[in-house]
């Protein structure tokens, strides 16, 4: 069975950059990811990563940025790290090879974005995700001799030794149907988020939420989980993203009525307020009648106000998007968008070198919550949140393996995961299809655990969540095969977004005030002296949540209204 | 809501059965993507048909397919525009081609595909020293190579790339405009070295005979031919790389000898290769043993009848008039104090075509019969607010 210091697993931006880091401090590295790398969701990150670069910009006004846009929910020592720490890393990237776009000087250019009092928000066009994955991954590919690439497996459990140390995982080789114990003395979750969960999503099929199910499987908490980030412009028809840097080129929001109905709600930073502030804006002029197209579901984004030169170099994809998927030429006339679920806050609890309280389990990206989005994640900080944690993981999981002996994991540990796999194939064709419930689960999220909740609602969707958990247990699939078996992978899958989804649930529930991504029509204020905490929920012995809090750090920004 | 009917090859490696045709048929609105085709038939029929595939958006690359005999993203075709492309209404899927088929529409991309990519040296060699902040390089070098950082990987171009059919060492499309996005990165402090490395290779720059299928191919608009040819003129033109391939020698031929008749003289094409690009330098001995060890070719040119006896002696030749015309073009084009080289990201494939039908650089956006057509039915708002 193979070994290594650290293991990581997923390898988008933030797992990559780990076994990267790691590979660096002198560890043995092995780096698996379900799909291909260059596959991971991070290829979609758009708009750019923020950085306080600029001569007259600071960090410490980034992280106020940052602390202000994640409704105080934020952890303030995190957010420090990671704000000061953005410069240094986003020349890391320049210098490994990242095309960032450049001024007139010959300098990184730099775009504004959401929530943000300063442009400091450094872009490939609108591909940004994109233009670092695949450099990192020409990196992995300079260092094949020191990392090794497991692609296409998929990690199907954590392994927890006898002390309750994380000791490796347990995964299956997608294309032959093997699966093998991975032995580690580090194991790093970067398996990204569970958007999936919700229909329509701006999220790839493969946002299922594993590497959250796993550790709640084991034991670790999950933290905030019912911050869910709504995007503001998402195709009104499926989901698709449709960057934050377009408004942060000038595009203008619209209602029924041709009106910038953003000085309503957002008076200074009208179209560029934070994401949660926009997303609700606009479904309150939805649900007002303000609302466009032919159920009134939408509102336009009118991206004609920006010179068509700089929409063809720096917003390609949108403009591909827009002609492919919505028959919208957006340099000639706006384009219908609408609130869509982009992002969640939450995840695997984690500090500031990713470890979660499971020694041996580190959790870095969307996958962890570290916290610094607390209720809201400002745009262009999720690829930094990736990169930074990402690196810290993988430096301080590299500097564990040399404290300790590989751990052993007898060869029987594979048993359950074999016969788990083996009883879905055998399950008989009574129930209910997987994509039956998974279609469920996603319209029910939507309605009742999206941009505006209440206790009914909720109540109600939870129920619903545990009807489906039942329903998944007897799901039948079709593929009977070891080579390339999706159909299992997805019946898989299917319980870990049920987990994440219950878990999401239950926080919001628990949670009696509104913050950030969370509104509670039923208690639409925020609420400082109670709730300025964050919601932990643990798998209890029976298998039940378990809810706790945990205390929001604050360093040097008190709480105070936010306005935009 | 319509009806399409897909017509999917299937194959499983573990029933010993060969490669089959099955059909699904599945209501969907006629401008959704065949992949959501696919995953429908795939969820409501049978949860075995296997396909990569993730964003839905074509960014993430995983889903290249052929559909009705063509390369292209599953996510990125309409429906619509696939049946009226088919042969019998009915949408055919089946995998890429050029690289081996592990079941059903899953290709083997590591076996070819990024096995040619990791022989690019596909890394950025930092030019030294490396500054404290950000190298100071031109605005437009990064926009440049935006074009080709916009690849992502699907293998489309792979796929129907006719050289690699007849050469599988070629270095192909997708891993020669990756080493265009290092060779054109200012950074770089390899420009030189990599340039000759990607001539001299006897599958390189020079293995490309111009049948621009990979443009075609691309979803992407990256036309990995056009960076076969920047890499070209970098190599032969601006930095005279005269590789052991005769291809830099190949094209300066090529190109005096369109400028001396307006048309292409074959049987001059080679002689004029070798040693030296004029009419005399034929005698030379180092162009004459060239020439013996090129006989076969040239025997093979004349039994295909390419050349014949009586074109060697009386070379076609333009009209005076045209011919003047063939030479304005050249004047023009070499009379630029720099080259234009045609971007994406720099032109806009129909910058400044107020209403004109033919975008200039059609080609470069991926205009194959089963991409996504501009016009199609779709989200279209209903007029556009006052503003």
């Amino acid at each position: 069975m193979p070994a290594h210091d650290v293991l990581i697993i997923g390898a988008g931006l933030a797992g990559q950059r780990a076994a990267l880091a790691a590979a660096e401090a002198q560890s043995s590295v092995a780096i698996m990811s379900k799909v291909h790398p260059v596959r991971s969701h991070s290829v979609a990150a758009a708009g750019g990563i923020n950085a306080a670069i600029a001569i007259d910009d600071d960090w410490t006004e980034h992280a106020y940025d940052t602390v202000k846009g994640s409704d105080f929910l934020g952890d303030q020592d995190a957010i420090e790290i990671m704000c000061s720490e953005a410069p240094k890393e986003a020349m890391h990237l320049e210098h490994i090879g990242v095309t960032f776009h450049r001024n007139d000087n010959g300098e990184l250019d730099l775009r504004a974005f959401g929530g943000a009092s300063k442009k400091r928000t450094a872009y490939v066009a609108d591909i940004t995700g994109q233009a670092i994955l695949h450099v990192l991954y020409e990196q992995l590919m300079r260092f094949h001799d020191t990392v090794d690439r497991y692609e296409e497996w998929f990690a199907t459990s954590l392994i927890l030794d006898d002390d309750g140390n994380c000791a490796g995982a347990v995964a299956r080789d997608i294309r032959t149907g093997t699966m093998e114990i991975f032995r580690a003395k580090s194991v790093i979750l970067a398996s990204g988020g569970n958007g999936q969960c919700y229909k329509p999503t701006t999220n790839a099929l493969i946002c299922t939420g594993d590497g959250m199910a796993q550790a709640y499987e084991i034991g670790a908490p999950l933290m905030d989980m019912e911050m869910v980030q709504y995007h503001p412009t998402t195709l009104a028809e499926n989901g698709f993203l449709i960057t934050e840097g377009a408004r942060g080129e000038g595009a203008h929001l619209l209602n029924s009525e041709g009106r910038r109905f953003m000085e309503d709600y957002a008076p200074n930073k009208m179209e560029l307020a934070s994401r949660d502030v926009v997303s609700r804006a606009e479904q309150t002029e939805i649900n007002e009648g303000r609302g466009v197209g032919p159920d009134g579901q939408g509102i336009y984004l009118d991206i004609t106000v920006v010179p068509r030169k700089r929409v063809l170099e720096s917003l390609r994809e949108i403009v591909n998007i827009g002609r492919d998927f919505a028959g919208t030429d957006i340099t000639r006339e706006p384009i219908m968008i609408r609130p869509g679920q982009h992002y969640i806050m939450g995840g695997v609890k984690t500090d500031s070198d990713g470890q979660t309280p499971i020694p041996g389990l580190y959790a870095a990206g969307e996958v962890a919550c570290v916290s610094v989005h607390g209720g809201n994640r400002l745009g262009a900080n999720s690829l930094l949140d990736t990169l930074i944690f990402g690196r810290r993981s993988g430096e301080h999981a590299a500097r564990r393996a040399t404290t300790m002996a590989m751990p052993s994991v007898p060869a029987s540990r594979l048993r359950a995961d074999v016969d788990q796999i083996a009883s879905i194939i055998g399950r008989d064709h009574g129930g209910r299809r997987i994509s039956e419930i998974k279609d469920e689960l996603g319209a029910l999220m939507n309605e009742y655990v999206a941009v505006y909740r209440d206790e009914a609602g909720l109540t109600g969707a939870l129920e619903t969540v545990r009807r489906l958990q039942e329903e998944a247990a007897s799901a039948y699939i079709d593929d009977r095969g070891t080579v390339f078996n999706q159909d299992v992978l997805g019946a898989i899958e299917l319980r870990y977004m049920l987990t994440c989804a219950e878990t999401t649930v239950v926080a919001a529930i628990e949670r009696k005030e509104s913050r950030g991504a969370q509104f509670r029509t039923d208690y639409p204020e925020r609420d400082d002296a109670q709730w300025l905490k964050h919601i932990n929920i643990t798998r209890g012995a029976d298998g039940a949540p378990q809810i706790s809090d945990s205390p929001v750090t604050i360093t040097q920004w008190q709480p105070e209204e936010r306005k935009y | 809501m319509s009806e399409f009917t897909l017509r999917l090859r299937r194959y499983n490696p573990e029933s010993g059965a060969p490669a089959y045709w099955e059909e699904h048929t599945v209501e969907l609105e006629p401008h959704r993507s065949v992949l959501e085709a696919i995953l429908q038939a795939k969820a409501q029929f049978d949860g075995s048909i296997g396909i990569r595939c993730s964003c839905r958006a074509a960014i993430c690359g995983s889903c290249g397919v052929r559909i009705n005999g063509r390369p292209d993203l599953a996510c990125h075709t309409h429906l619509d525009a696939a049946q009226r492309h088919s042969r019998d209404g009915v949408i055919e899927v089946e995998p890429m081609g050029n690289m081996p088929i592990i079941k059903d529409l899953i290709v083997d991309m590591e076996a070819v595909h990024w096995k040619k990519i990791q022989r690019v040296t596909p890394w950025l060699i930092a030019k030294q020293p490396v500054p404290e902040r950000e190298y100071i390089v031109p605005r437009e070098t990064m926009i440049d190579v935006t074009q080709s950082m916009a690849c992502i990987q699907c293998g489309a171009c792979v796929s129907d790339c006719l050289s690699m059919e007849v050469d599988p060492e070629f270095i192909g499309p997708a891993a020669l405009a990756k080493a265009y996005r290092f060779v054109g990165d200012p950074r770089d402090d390899q420009h030189f070295e990599r340039l000759s490395d990607l001539a001299e290779d006897p599958h390189g720059i020079y293995d490309c005979t111009h049948c621009f299928q990979c443009i075609d191919a691309c979803p992407k608009g990256v036309a990995p031919m056009s960076q076969i040819m920047r890499l070209r003129r970098l190599a032969g033109s601006d930095h005279k790389i005269v590789d052991a391939n005769n291809g830099e020698r190949h094209e300066a031929a090529f190109v005096s000898l369109v400028r001396q008749y307006g048309l292409l003289n074959e049987a001059e094409l080679l002689p004029r290769s070798y040693a030296g690009n004029s009419p005399l330098a034929k005698f030379k001995p180092s162009a004459q043993k060239e020439l013996v060890s090129s006989l076969p070719a040239i025997a093979k040119a004349l039994l295909r009848r390419k050349v014949t006896p009586a074109a060697v002696l009386k070379p076609h030749k333009l009209e005076r008039s045209d011919l003047q015309a063939v030479k304005r073009i050249y004047d023009t084009i070499e009379g630029r104090d720099e080259r234009v080289e045609l971007n994406l990201y720099i032109s806009g494939y129909d910058e400044d075509a107020e209403g004109a039908a033919t975008p200039p650089a059609a080609a470069a956006t991926g205009a194959g019969q089963t991409s996504a057509e501009p016009g199609q039915p779709g989200q279209t708002p209903g007029g556009s607010p006052t503003r």
